[in-house]
């Protein structure tokens, strides 16, 4: 597999000045002649759509939703990065560099990190002349705001909505294209997998999904921006159709899939209130700057507690383990976002969890309304106070609220080179699809600055660069009825048949919940040796399971969200399998991937010097300082892992701490 | 609790449709959309075709999910979307008649599932602010007034659900559009082309089938961002403006 990352000559601060010189344009006259098919309507997706076709390229853009304006990007609440220094408190783009590669824990390609924050005042920039409405100041200047435990205030937003209007944003100039018939925009499609002709990527299969018919989509290049692939675990706070279908059909026709096993956690979401649980929900992890966290020392007052046989607040203090402040005292209840997960966990496999579920720890503001008052409390929390009570009917100013971690991000992805192409020329990789800034680990506000970074200001210069190296001589002339295509679509189609005639017993649903399980329990939070080994079992004894029970009622024309689910089901089966692989594979404790048997212990050095307290993660950068990059070898065969080493010449590497 | 439902069964577009019964069974905790999923894996369980509803993030800002409950787009509650909406919220035994959004401009697809490609035409035909990427000068050169801004936030906090339109007696696409002409037209930056966006969004909404608004109010009612009726005394006012102007000749 060739991973060439083409990363460009010179000094870092100059790579991407200089690579946009080089990178070859495509005559103006000529640009209508050139077909681009973009799959995704979200930040990534939409941006680079609507620029491409400013630029006067024909663009045909798909969506899984009845609009490009419900793409998941939607759902951010927090806020974008941007090195602007509006609050002159030292930001730059050099220290934007740093802080993402030291969160990503140094498992992120430099060069890439470095022109996210280059590029990302211009995205600020863009945003406002489209008429994002970002929260602003009384003289009229933009306001901005501290997030994600970073020192200096660079996050822009708008209310808790930050990701909607800037999808909004994306969406108006996407819907102008489309008005102007430059965008052909295919709602309600779904892409189902990749055609590649002479070993380029020259179009896709999609399934219109109100209609059920199979249909076949030519273009000069591909670009995917699908999103992450958190719903393989089931429950996570991504909407429900989120899948890695696009991406791992791309993976099955020879593109590289790098670090499955990088995924985050979120310490503070509802907690799973039964078995019928769709979806996850995230709060703003603010609520840790007054809320303390505890279970009851005693697993016999846990189990009164689950059973409503007793009130959280009748615990005296002196029965509740407060955990994270007992084992990090100088972070407290704001030890990082792993940490406080990981911590969460433990204490529920210990049996002194809460819920009915026995899968949640208390946030307790009874001290914060003791010392505060509650008006002060409802000021700085209302809203998350008011959502917690809607969602599980309990009142936060009266008992403690109740949390547990929830996946929400995945920083794997297709594996990419510096012009964001996979290995797979003219297949182009952008947002959370993509693995490149992020490492092992994605700082908060930092995923609607990718994904908008790579739609406006990557894409449409390397995409061009790739349409002017395959020459107008080339534009425009790979057609949907070549051969390539039509196998494809045959085995689309027979693939959809298979799923239809195996008529057992069980629905897509129920599958999905159980690889969810598997995933969750052995590659969630903490990982280990013995888990992954199981868990790979597992996964492959379910898939073998699916293939013969599976039920799909209706029919596959027309409208059928069973046999969309089973699609994305059939996919999650493998995919799952890949991800324990990798996660087996990287001997040691990165970012959101935690190996048990990789952890920072009483007596090692930077846990003595208190740089950093025990049970953190401990990287391996001797023999791990590179990206893993997986090959597909055919169904039911190991995928062949290759390296993409990792190089620093800008950053030393250290020790994650947060102290 | 027992849940006795009436759901809309349509098999797709054109066909006519009914009501049909079924009974679930469910607890307080689940949100609506997973007390249909429960249906869903019962109508599977028995072989049955399982009932379609359009839902996405299920977390009330993608604005994909649109039933109404007994008549009410949403439910019962006010200010949030339908998956936002939970079980607590009814009573043991309770029957429900749930049905897709009713309107012209919003044919059904499937089920509970409607066409609301009406909204993206209505933003194609103007709903942008003209802005090639590449093209923006620096975000601070115009400063804008905080109320103002916040003003333009509230309008731009539509979801596009829909839910307006099912509850207006003429199924009028008034408060989306106007939400969108408030939140463009009252922005610095949307200036230019205010005149041409207003008559062009408004043709389209005509177009589109869309019902005149009579002041019900029920969209303001029904839906879950709250956007209120001003937006609709804004676009009146700039299409007034527009319209006078375009007969006036005035250069646009």
């Amino acid at each position: 597999m060739n991973l060439d990352a083409k990363i460009p000559e010179g000094p870092i601060a100059s790579k991407w000045t200089n690579h946009r010189f080089k990178l070859k344009l495509v005559n103006p006259a000529n640009k209508r002649k050139y077909n681009i098919i973009v799959v995704g309507s979200g930040l990534a997706g939409g941006a680079a759509a609507a620029s491409l076709a400013e630029m006067g390229y024909n663009v045909s853009c798909f969506c899984y939703q009845d609009s490009p304006r419900r793409a998941h990007s939607i759902a951010a609440q927090g806020g974008i990065n941007a090195a602007k220094n509006y609050q002159n408190d030292g930001d730059s783009v050099q220290r934007l560099f740093y802080d993402t590669i030291k969160g990503g824990d140094y498992r992120a390609r430099e060069a890439n990190v470095y022109r996210l924050a280059e590029v990302s005042a211009s995205i600020i920039d863009q945003c406002v002349a489209q008429g994002v409405p970002f929260a602003r100041e009384y003289g009229g200047m933009l306001d901005n705001r501290s997030f994600g435990g970073s020192q200096v205030s660079r996050t822009f937003y708008a209310r808790g909505q930050t990701g909607q209007q800037l999808l909004l944003g994306v969406y108006a100039q996407l819907s102008r294209q489309i008005g102007l018939g430059q965008v052909k925009m295919y709602n309600r499609h779904e892409m189902l997998d990749l055609v590649l002709v002479n070993g380029h990527a020259k179009g896709i299969i999609a399934r219109n999904m109100v209609t059920g018919e199979v249909k076949r989509f030519a273009a000069d290049c591909v670009v995917l921006a699908t999103g992450g692939y958190g719903n393989v675990f089931f429950l996570s706070t991504n909407a429900q159709g989120c899948n890695v279908t696009a991406a791992y059909r791309a993976y099955k026709r020879g593109a590289g899939f790098a670090n499955p096993c990088y995924t985050q956690i979120h310490p503070t979401c509802i907690p799973v209130h039964g078995e019928q649980q769709s979806k996850l929900t995230l709060m703003s992890e603010s609520l840790r700057n007054d809320g303390r966290i505890w279970v009851p020392k005693d697993k016999a007052v846990a189990e009164k507690i689950r059973k409503g046989q007793m009130e959280p607040s009748a615990v005296a203090e002196d029965a509740r383990d407060y955990f994270l402040e007992r084992k990090y005292p100088s972070f407290g209840n704001l030890a990082p976002r792993d940490i406080s997960s990981r911590s969460a966990k433990e204490v529920c496999d210990e049996g002194r969890g809460v819920a009915n579920t026995g899968l949640g720890v208390f946030l307790d503001f009874r001290d914060a309304i003791q010392r505060l008052g509650e008006d002060v409390v409802r000021e700085r929390y209302g809203n998350l106070f008011d959502m917690y009570q809607c969602i599980t009917g309990h009142n936060p100013y009266k008992t403690p609220m109740m949390i547990y971690p929830a996946v929400h991000y995945t920083m794997g992805g297709l594996w990419v080179d510096y012009n964001l192409e996979s290995n797979i020329p003219g297949l182009f990789v952008g947002g959370e699809a993509n693995f490149s800034d992020h490492g092992a680990n994605r700082l908060g506000a930092s995923a609607l600055m990718q994904g908008l970074s790579d739609g406006y200001f990557v894409l449409p210069y390397t995409v061009s660069d790739y349409l002017a190296r395959q020459g107008v001589s080339a534009a425009g002339k790979v057609k949907a009825d070549a051969p390539e295509f039509i196998a494809v679509e045959k085995e689309v189609k027979d693939r959809i048949k298979q799923f239809m005639t195996i008529k057992g017993t069980k629905s897509p649903r129920q599958y999905h919940q159980q690889v969810g399980k598997i995933v969750w329990e052995f590659c969630g939070m903490a990982r280990s040796k013995a888990g992954l080994e199981k868990a790979i079992v597992d996964i492959q004894a379910l898939r073998a399971d699916f293939w013969k029970n599976l039920r799909i009622t209706g029919e596959a024309e027309g409208l059928n969200q069973e046999l969309e689910r089973a699609g994305r089901v059939a996919d999650f089966l493998e995919f799952g399998e890949l991800m324990c692989r990798d996660a087996l594979m990287r001997e040691e404790s990165c970012g959101g991937h935690f190996r048990v048997e990789h952890q920072s212990e009483a007596n090692d050095p930077e846990v003595k010097s208190g740089l950093i307290a025990p049970g953190e993660a401990k990287r391996d950068d001797s023999k791990f300082a590179f990206v893993g990059v997986w090959e597909y070898k055919g169904d039911n065969v190991p995928p062949q892992l290759n390296k993409e080493p990792l190089v620093y010449e800008s950053v030393k590497l250290s020790t994650r701490s947060y102290t | 609790m027992n849940i006795h439902l009436k759901v809309w069964r349509q098999k797709q577009k054109g066909d006519s449709g009914k009501l049909v019964s079924y009974d679930v069974e469910t607890d307080e905790g689940s949100s609506f959309l997973e007390m249909l999923d429960i249906l869903n894996e019962q109508l599977v369980a028995k072989g049955e075709d399982s009932v379609s509803f359009d839902h996405d993030c299920r977390e009330g800002i993608c604005g994909m999910c649109s039933l109404s409950i007994n008549g009410i787009p949403h439910g019962p509650d006010g200010a949030t979307t339908v998956c936002q909406l939970h079980m607590r919220r009814f009573k043991d035994g309770d029957t429900l008649v749930v049905e897709p959004w009713r309107s012209r401009a919003f044919p059904v697809v499937k089920d509970l599932v409607v066409d609301r490609g009406a909204f993206d035409r209505i933003i194609q035909a103007g709903g942008f602010i003209t802005s090639r990427t590449g093209s923006a000068v620096e975000a601070n050169v115009h400063p804008i007034p905080k109320p103002i801004a916040d003003y333009a936030m509230d309008a731009a906090s539509c979801i596009g659900c829909g839910a307006c339109v099912a509850a207006c007696p003429n199924s009028s696409a008034m408060l989306f559009t106007a939400a969108k002409v408030s939140h463009m037209n009252s922005l610095p930056q949307g200036k230019a082309e205010k005149d041409k966006r207003t008559l062009a969004m408004v043709d389209r909404m005509d177009a589109e089938g869309f019902g005149n608004c009579t002041n019900y109010g029920e969209c303001q009612g029904v839906c879950p961002k709250e956007i209120k009726l001003d937006v609709i005394a804004q676009l009146n006012r700039d299409y007034a403006v527009a319209k006078t102007k375009k007969f006036l000749g005035a250069a646009i």
